[in-house]
């Protein structure tokens, strides 16, 4: 995601083809054998796709664009000319609003969610645990909170809390939480060990290792992942929308439902700017802060 | 006081030694998280909240845990069935991570400068950002008006995303593959194809591997969801159905365990395969 | 006494047999029947040891033979699984948490990966190493005292790291990277400096310069050095004492002079010693 994968164990590849020539033919093999069944199990048809694929293009280019085609009169010759959909462009302020909304509701519920990461991982993390008792606990409750899709606790929440923006961010905050948890708990690790050993060494208690040793050593690396949360929670928060009627996924629903194509498709442009832009600016500041 | 040897050292105006200068990072630092808390707080007072009573909802919220998560009870399936739900949403995540990592496997080669050129490079990266920048259930949503909902619609929705994100994965594994190797296969008078299959692929081999496991696990929990907004099938088709026209929270609660269950183990699987590569995510 | 240290020129190693020995036989350290298994290793086996003021011990043996694990055990680092530590005339294994944090104070360590926080500048980590003496809530906010922060600049000052002073610890070198590991044992005031291999990591000069500082800082100011090393050469130059170490049990004691081939051979084995000795 944000970090590259060090390159550490790299193959030859010659030592590649030698050892691996079985071991390749058997993955293959496999591979095929595996896509055939979850084919036959899905009704999932390759040509299917083949064939869908250029109908969707043809329908694309043709309906979602938010223009329409008027005739008008110029210089006495009548003409059809290519006019932007007023329909669509007057519902730009609405969409605006909502995704201000969205981005509100990402930016809550990563930050809030952060804080309660921090402790979790403060406790779970093999550099600052407490007692091993709490950082198994800790553990198990943040990876059962990351492992249950952002739907799931959308659908949740719902039931309680009904369909407003509260049941959304409520479930963008607890998989936010359960997956800052994890790497919080990494970045501690990774960051902090070492200087926090030094630390208790000369004597530190622990509210000071994690003052003068953990914040300072993590918290450029913590401030980056709560970066990249936002940038994946506004992508969450549109399907999150959907199913609690809120924020920005709600009126893509509304006017898909409605099949006013192209202002849906305004709200999908205006959500691919607000996910590059926000990409962009986390990418400077992280030129800053690390 | 002030001697040869102390020019470096600065003071305040009390003659006081400043030991925690401030530096960009620092102020970078604070000013981004204060900001960040700054809006949080407007956020909760402007957030949308209508029809909400929060001392029931929470009371509610409460009691329907216990029920979820210590009274599961399914009536519409039984646990047979339910795994053959979570297969099928499984297949789903597999197939399109197959057909997406395929597409992202050409790209990816065309996207590594190192193997083609800058131009062509900033061009396709440019081109996947936009791509990875639309939420994958908008793509499933669009294509289901052409192709109507369904595992077509699902798949290829869902590839799009898939492609986006490992093109990205891809290239930067090519990309650090050390220059030498692919220098020398070049020198020897190999062609393109040559390298591709004798240097490249081999030396990021596990890296392509690892990146597209993790990409399968996003996509089974992508697939669920896919299922509960788009109507794509599976296990998550179930879960919306039981809260939207059943209310039924026990079954939720079996669908969640079902769900949790297939998504700790690849959680594991992932984990094994970090420590093996030293891959960071 | 840092004052001394400053104006002082530097110590060379080999002009320390030329200085009057201080004959101080003041025991400062005592492990007594020291014993520490991991799961199903025994890394150290009943190990006793008398630490005197003023000793500069270095403590060799191969890899794998428990260095690591009985240094950090004297500052519980690591918990002993048996024996005890008497150090300033306490048992560190039956301190409490307050206890054991006014002993770790008088205790200095010094790392082979430096284990600085690399984001901080040099007098900023220096300064870490007062945090011992604070009361939690004023170490929280890094309140230090004017006169810690002018102790803090001569120490820095007199281990040449003066143009680096509000340098991040990420822009140093090794050496110099170490040199502020130095500085920070030394502003606890300690007894006594553990050092975990200082000079595994650096180049031939900039170790040479680590091992200096280390002569002087015994020398000048009469704190007691322990010093694992792999290196035997560089141990026969510098120390005064030489523990061997081999599979967890002392199996040398001596002065350098003491130390023939053929112990060394005892120390490692079989004839690896002739490797290191050049
Ligand atoms: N955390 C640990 N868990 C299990 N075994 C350990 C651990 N640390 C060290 N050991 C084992 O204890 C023995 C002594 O290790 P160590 O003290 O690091 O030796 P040295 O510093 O001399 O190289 C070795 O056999 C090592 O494998
Ligand atoms: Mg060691």
């Amino acid at each position: 995601m944000t970090e590259k994968p060090a390159k550490k164990n790299l193959i030859t590849p010659k030592k590649f083809f030698k050892k691996n020539k079985m071991q390749l033919t058997i993955f293959f093999i496999s591979l095929i054998l595996i896509t055939w069944l979850t084919g036959a199990f899905t009704r999932f048809k390759a040509e299917d796709m083949v064939r869908a694929l250029p109908k969707v293009g043809a329908w694309i280019s043709k309906n979602i664009l938010p223009v329409k085609q008027e005739k008008t009169i110029l210089n006495g010759i009548e003409k059809t000319i290519t006019v932007l959909d007023q329909k669509a462009i007057g519902k730009i302020p609405k969409i605006l609003r909502e995704l201000l909304e969205t981005v509100l509701m990402s930016i809550m519920a990563s930050t809030t969610a952060a804080f309660l990461s921090f402790i979790f991982a403060l406790m779970g993390s093999r550099t600052t645990r407490l007692n091993s008792f709490m950082a198994v606990i800790t553990r198990i409750i943040s990876s059962i909170s990351r492992n249950i899709p952002v739907a799931a606790w959308a659908i949740i929440f719902l039931f309680s809390f009904g369909q407003n923006s509260f049941s959304g961010f409520l479930a963008l905050f607890f998989y936010s939480f359960g997956f800052q948890s994890r790497v919080f708990m990494e970045t501690i690790d990774e960051a902090s060990a070492s200087s926090v050993e030094a630390l208790r060494a000369a004597g530190a208690s622990y509210p000071q290792v994690i003052a003068h040793a953990v914040l300072p050593s993590s918290a450029p690396q913590i401030l980056s992942w709560i970066l990249f949360m936002i940038e994946t929670n506004i992508r969450s928060a549109t399907l999150v929308g959907i199913l609690t009627a809120s924020g920005i996924g709600n009126i893509f629903d509304i006017y898909y439902k409605s099949r006013q194509y192209p202002t849906a498709f305004l709200v999908i442009l205006s959500i691919a700017v607000i996910v590059i832009l926000i990409e962009f600016i986390s990418n400077s500041l992280r030129r800053v802060i690390l | 006081m002030m001697n040869a040897k102390q020019e470096y050292i600065r003071r305040t105006k009390k003659n006081k030694i400043i030991t925690n200068p401030l530096t960009p990072a620092k102020l970078g630092i604070f000013s981004i998280f204060s900001f960040l808390i700054l809006l949080t707080i407007i956020g909760f007072f402007t957030i949308n909240s209508k029809g909400m009573v929060i001392n029931k909802a929470i009371f509610e919220a409460l009691e329907g845990f216990k029920n979820m998560f210590f009274r599961p009870k399914s009536t519409r399936f039984d646990l047979a069935e339910g795994m053959i739900l979570v297969l099928q949403t499984l297949a789903l995540a597999f197939i399109t991570t197959l057909v997406g990592s395929g597409f992202a496997l050409i790209l990816g080669l065309l996207a590594a400068k190192n193997i083609t050129n800058e131009k062509l490079s900033n061009a396709i990266k440019m081109i996947i950002s936009f791509i990875r920048a639309i939420p994958t259930v908008l793509w499933v949503l669009i294509f289901a008006i052409g192709a109507g909902l369904g595992a077509v619609a699902a798949v290829v929705g869902m590839s799009f995303h898939t492609i986006g994100y490992l093109v990205k994965a891809y290239s930067e594994s090519f990309e650090e593959i050390d220059g030498g190797v692919i220098e020398a296969l070049r020198a020897s008078g190999a062609n393109w194809i040559q390298i591709i299959f004798q240097a490249i692929l081999p030396s990021s081999a596990t890296y392509l591997l690892s990146w597209t496991f993790f990409r399968f696990e996003i996509n089974f929990a992508v697939a669920v969801a896919m299922g509960a907004a788009a109507g794509a099938g599976g296990i998550g088709f179930h879960l919306f159905n039981a809260a939207g026209f059943y209310h039924d929270i026990r079954e939720i609660g079996v669908i969640v365990y079902l769900v949790l269950a297939v998504a700790l183990i690849m959680e594991l699987i992932a984990i094994r395969l970090k420590s093996i590569y030293h891959i960071h995510e | 006494m840092i004052q001394t240290l400053i104006k002082n020129e530097p110590v060379i190693a080999e002009k320390k047999a030329s200085y009057p020995k201080k004959k101080n036989n003041k025991i400062i350290l005592e492990i007594k029947n020291l014993k520490k298994n991991y799961k199903d290793v025994c890394a150290v086996k009943n190990i006793s040891l008398t630490v005197t003021q003023g000793e500069f011990i270095s403590i060799i043996g191969p890899s794998g033979s428990g260095k690591t694990t009985l240094i950090r055990c004297v500052n519980r680092l690591i918990d002993a699984t048996e024996g005890e530590i008497i150090f300033d005339h306490k048992n560190l294994l039956h301190l409490n948490n307050k206890e054991l944090r006014q002993a770790r104070a008088k205790i200095g360590m010094i790392f082979q990966h430096y284990n600085l926080v690399y984001r901080l500048s040099v007098i900023e980590n220096v300064l870490h190493g007062r945090l011992g003496y604070k009361s939690s809530l004023r170490g929280l906010f890094g309140v230090y005292s004017d006169a810690e922060k002018e102790k803090a600049v001569e120490i820095i000052d007199m281990l040449g790291l003066n143009e680096m002073i509000y340098k991040r610890c990420d822009q140093l070198s090794g050496g110099q990277k170490q040199r502020v590991g130095i500085a920070r044992a030394l502003i606890q005031d300690p007894k006594i400096i553990l050092c975990d291999e200082p000079i595994s990591s650096l180049d031939p000069s900039s170790a040479k310069i680590i091992m200096d500082y280390l002569v002087r800082v015994q020398h000048d100011l009469g704190i007691t050095i322990i010093v694992n090393l792999h290196q035997v050469d560089v141990a026969m130059k510098y120390a005064d004492r030489i523990l061997g170490i081999r599979e967890g049990e002392i199996v040398f004691d001596g002065s350098p002079s003491e130390l023939s081939k053929e112990k060394i051979n005892e120390i490692y084995g079989t004839e690896t010693g002739e490797l290191i000795l050049d």
